[in-house]
């Protein structure tokens, strides 16, 4: 990307355009992992605004109110609009209250409850899309999450209620159990990269199956099912195994909360202060250089998804001992999946994966008031999360319709049109 | 056909890429056209050739303005272009590649391949080409690939010829060889524009010279310049095109390379039996034709690929079976041969690519804690020595031209004590004012104490830096000379053909390119 260098032929090249080793669909999917971590923040925003405004549509389309007035439109069409804005502007507004603050609540503790739900839904999302970070920005696109947060989840759930150990202690094991099962999980698929190339997106797919199923089984042995239970659920945590709660009993929100932000905290510490995050980042953005640089790639494949899985398992702990307290098969939800998005949304970037797991968060606590309060349906949310993934994978079309600017100037006709003209009319 | 360009104008965002540009192409006239990488050459001739719309200006054939939306349009108006990396479909025969796109059909829609067949074999007759229509074009050598995009745009009846860099890939004699087409489709009256920053050639071929510096046409010279006032105009001030440099003192022998043989993925052998040594304090230059196994010989010396027999003996130690940080810590500098895709992580900043290889190591990191403090003060210092011109050291490296970051890797590689450097292509997409700095940093280095390597297509370079030179063909060594062996033994020798009968055959028949080397030297010793 020359900004400020002439060098205005080298894309057409009389220099040669150093053809990619890897060419290929790998490349090409990390070509576009790329553009959606560089993209700037203020397509994010817009990406955000659009998918809302998209979504209202749909919502408006959904409420009964706005059908009826649909089938007068032209005889009154100021009653159809009129309809649309209530049924939007209700949807949105309960989503908010549900959410953040509740100004409508009897009492203050139910006016904020709203925001410590959100900021206790948020915590999985934050700490398996920051383990999920440090995988995109190394080149490698896990999306084994949902898989590392089960095995987190059973190991800590395990340790949590087979176990009988004194207050911090006990926690302490079920944390680091957590991290230990997540990590070697998301392990398998990084060895398998480092010693056979098998690729990661396949492997970790496929993982997160076998968790699924795994946990599935485990819950009808002996050693997990409940005694005197017919159902696949496990006995409770211990008392002492379980988060503390942060704001007395009268809240969910618990202790995983302080340890996301520790976990940012400590990612940003590796990622941009550490040996081993320069590695990570150099692999992710150029493995040929990092090999010829002396670094030892495969070993930095099998770390990057020890890490990102331990932090993947840590998601689970918060689950199994912040929230849902019993091991279930239910126990990872959509966690895994939503961190992804979490994490490109949050540009892979410690402190962006924190806001866009608190945004996310916001939006699933929301979504339930709202679903309750003026019908619209919860699955909204889930559009309005897609939507906001599909612009961010697409910069181009949020700067059209927001009449951006193209990137900065970059220079990015010539370099990206013309080995492709020249190939097409070769 | 008289082609001519007026004010052409072409820009990129706030790059001007072409400024005002003015060209005559004269019928039968080999028009060079001269400038180093980035000064707007290629974006001229793509402007021409209808991949770019020209912001202002126009293109006149024999006097009439011409539009061309696009690459058909170009070669219907009579315009022909080889570029510099062939469009050719490996599998197909020369006959189909040169008609594919207008194929001529029989009855049913069929190809007729004979017709294909005779008009491939006309113009390869009309110019003693000797390519046969039925060979498929991945099993021709480069040479005669190059011939069949000629043809290919002979066939279309091309009356100004556009050649791109054409003798990136060749060897000595098949540059010789492109020469003499030149002349003769110069002779049958086709107009050939010649892109190129060879010097060499230029004044050898061209009728006229245009000179291009950042966009701008700065002036026109007659082959019979010399070669430092073409580079002089090309790059905007005095450069000297030869390294000033001391004879070798070679000392003891440092690296010891024997009967080291290397297999490709393919289980091809790339690298067969070679046996070399290298001495403290003296350049070896491995020449070889791109792709006659010196980058993998190089490869595996520092590790990155595994040998199958051999050993590789540096100050008594074996290299061979180390990893790569082993090797670069046991004293190796190493400039691998494409930078950009081994040399530097493009989205990297200068600072950080300073050191690629030295971050885990003191000073600049404290356990595992990276010291930023260090990186940037010794980044600061590398970008001063090594003249690596950048607005900050913070910038990510693809914001430098090629030569600056080659300078980038030039300093983090030479930026420790060395007990062995190698260099592939140092200089290879570098601008010519680079050259000369890249070429005196590695005199320095031997001039130290430093065994050096250099592996090298480019027999200029490998003239101007090596006290000893190995030829390497098809992975094997084909002899060992001494620095300032006549080019055309080098040539031949590139060629595979044995040092004795190179030197014979060398004796009686002089290439254009020796030739002028001959002469030069004569002129000096006058």
């Amino acid at each position: 990307m020359s900004q400020a260098t002439p060098a205005p032929e080298q894309p057409a090249g009389s220099t040669a355009p150093a053809p990619r080793r890897d060419d290929g669909i790998e490349a090409r999917a990390q070509g576009a992992l790329r553009e959606m971590l560089t993209s700037s923040w203020l397509v994010t925003v817009c990406a955000l605004v659009l998918a809302m405004v998209i979504s209202g549509v749909l919502i408006a389309a959904a409420d009964a109110d706005v059908q009826d007035a649909a089938a007068y439109f032209f005889a009154r069409p100021a009653d159809f609009f009129s309809a649309a804005w209530d049924a939007v502007w209700g949807a949105y507004v309960a989503l908010f209250q549900g959410a953040i603050i509740d100004p409508t609540a009897s009492t203050f503790t139910r006016a904020v409850r709203p925001l410590t739900e959100t900021m206790t839904t948020s915590v999985p999302l934050i700490l398996a899309g920051l383990g999920l970070g440090i995988g995109f920005r190394a080149g490698m696109f896990n999306i084994g999450a949902q898989g590392q947060i089960i095995l987190g989840a059973i190991f800590a759930g395990y340790i949590g209620f087979a176990f009988d150990l004194p207050p911090v202690l006990h926690l302490l094991l079920a944390v680091i159990g957590a991290a230990v099962g997540g990590g070697l999980w998301a392990g398998i698929a990084g060895f398998l990269k480092a010693r056979t190339g098998a690729n990661e997106v396949i492997v970790t797919i496929m993982l997160n199956n076998i968790a699924i199923y795994l946990v599935g089984y485990l819950l009808s042995t002996k050693a997990f099912q409940r005694e005197g239970s017919n159902n696949p659920i496990s006995p409770p945590v211990g008392g002492n195994a379980e988060y503390p709660l942060l704001l007395g009993s009268g809240f969910r929100l618990h202790l995983g909360f302080l340890l996301a932000i520790a976990a940012a905290v400590f990612v940003w510490w590796l990622m941009s202060r550490s040996t081993l995050g320069f590695q990570f980042r150099a692999v992710g953005s150029n493995p040929s250089a990092a090999r010829t640089a002396g670094i030892n790639v495969n070993r930095v494949y099998l770390l990057v998804m020890m890490i990102a899985g331990s932090l993947a398992g840590l998601a689970g702990s918060a689950q199994i001992l912040g929230t849902e307290k019993v091991l279930t098969d239910g126990v990872a939800a959509s966690f895994g999946f939503d961190a992804i998005t979490v994490a490109l949304l949050g540009r892979s970037k410690p402190l962006g994966t924190f806001f866009a797991g608190l945004l996310f968060g916001a939006l699933r606590a929301g979504g339930f008031a709202m679903q309750a309060r003026t019908g619209t349906p919860i699955d909204i949310v889930l559009v309005v999360q897609s939507l906001v993934v599909l612009f961010i994978a697409a910069p181009p079309l949020v700067r059209a319709v927001f009449r951006l600017p193209s990137a900065g100037g970059r220079g990015a006709a010539p370099e990206l049109s013309a080995p492709v003209v020249k190939e097409a009319a070769a | 056909m008289k082609l001519e360009l007026r004010g052409i104008t072409k820009r990129f965002g706030a790059l001007v890429a072409n400024d005002h540009i003015d060209l005559v192409v004269e019928p039968g006239e080999v028009h060079a056209l001269l400038g180093e990488n980035g000064a707007g050459k290629s974006t001229l001739m793509n402007v021409l050739y209808g991949f770019y719309d020209p912001d202002d200006g126009q293109i006149l054939v024999d006097g009439v303005p011409v539009e061309f939306a696009g690459p058909g349009d170009a070669m219907a108006a009579g315009i022909g272009m080889v570029h510099q990396h062939f469009m050719l479909v490996p599998v197909f025969t020369v006959a189909e590649n040169v008609v594919l796109g207008y194929e001529p059909v029989k009855g049913g829609g069929l190809i007729d391949l004979a017709e294909a067949r005779r008009r491939v074999k006309e113009i390869s007759d009309r110019f003693g080409f000797d390519v046969d229509p039925d060979a498929l074009v991945e099993d021709l050598p480069v040479g005669a690939q190059q011939r069949v995009e000629i043809i290919k745009a002979l066939s279309r009846d091309a009356k100004v010829l556009i050649l791109d860099e054409p003798t990136a890939v060749l060897t000595p004699q098949e540059t010789d060889e492109l020469i003499a087409i030149m002349r003769q489709l110069k002779a049958a009256g086709t107009s050939i524009v010649f892109i190129t920053h060879k010097l060499r050639e230029v004044r050898a071929v061209a009728d006229r010279i245009t000179v291009i510096r950042r966009g701008k046409v700065v002036g026109a010279a007659r082959p019979d310049s010399s070669e430092t006032e073409l580079a002089s105009l090309m790059v905007g001030r005095s450069v000297s095109l030869g390294v000033e440099r001391a004879p070798a003192q070679p000392g003891a022998v440092a690296l010891q390379v024997r009967g080291l043989s290397v297999l490709d993925e393919a289980g091809v052998l790339q690298v067969d039996d070679v046996s070399f040594d290298v001495a403290r304090g003296e350049i070896v230059a491995i020449a070889g034709v791109q792709g006659n196994g010196q980058t993998e010989l190089t490869e595996v010396i520092l590790g990155l690929e595994p040998a199958v027999a051999g050993s590789v003996v540096l100050d008594g130690t074996e290299l061979i079976g180390r990893s790569v940080k082993d090797v670069l810590l046991a004293g190796v500098g190493y400039v691998p041969e494409d930078r950009s895709a081994d040399g530097v992580v493009a989205d990297f900043s200068v600072a950080e690519n300073l050191v690629l290889d030295l971050f885990d190591q003191a000073p600049f990191a404290r356990g595992i804690s990276l010291d930023l403090a260090a990186i940037q003060e010794n980044a600061e210092r590398r970008a001063v020595e090594f003249d690596v011109r950048t607005q900050s050291v913070s910038d990510a490296v693809s914001t430098l031209s090629g030569g600056n970051q080659q300078k980038v890797v030039l300093a983090r590689e030479m930026s420790r004590p060395l007990r062995l450097f190698i260099a592939s292509q140092p200089t290879r997409g570098v601008d010519v004012g680079s050259i000369e700095f890249v070429h005196k940093r590695v005199v320095q280095e031997r001039d130290s104490g430093t065994p050096v390597i250099i592996v090298s297509t480019e027999l200029d370079e490998v003239l101007a830096l090596a006290d000893r030179i190995v030829v390497m063909y098809r992975g094997r060594i084909v002899g060992t000379v001494p620095g300032g062996t006549d080019r055309d033994v080098l040539g031949l020798m590139m060629a595979g053909v044995p040092q004795a009968e190179a030197e014979a055959q060398a004796a009686t028949h002089h290439t254009v390119l020796g030739e002028a080397d001959i002469e030069a030297s004569e002129e000096e010793s006058k």
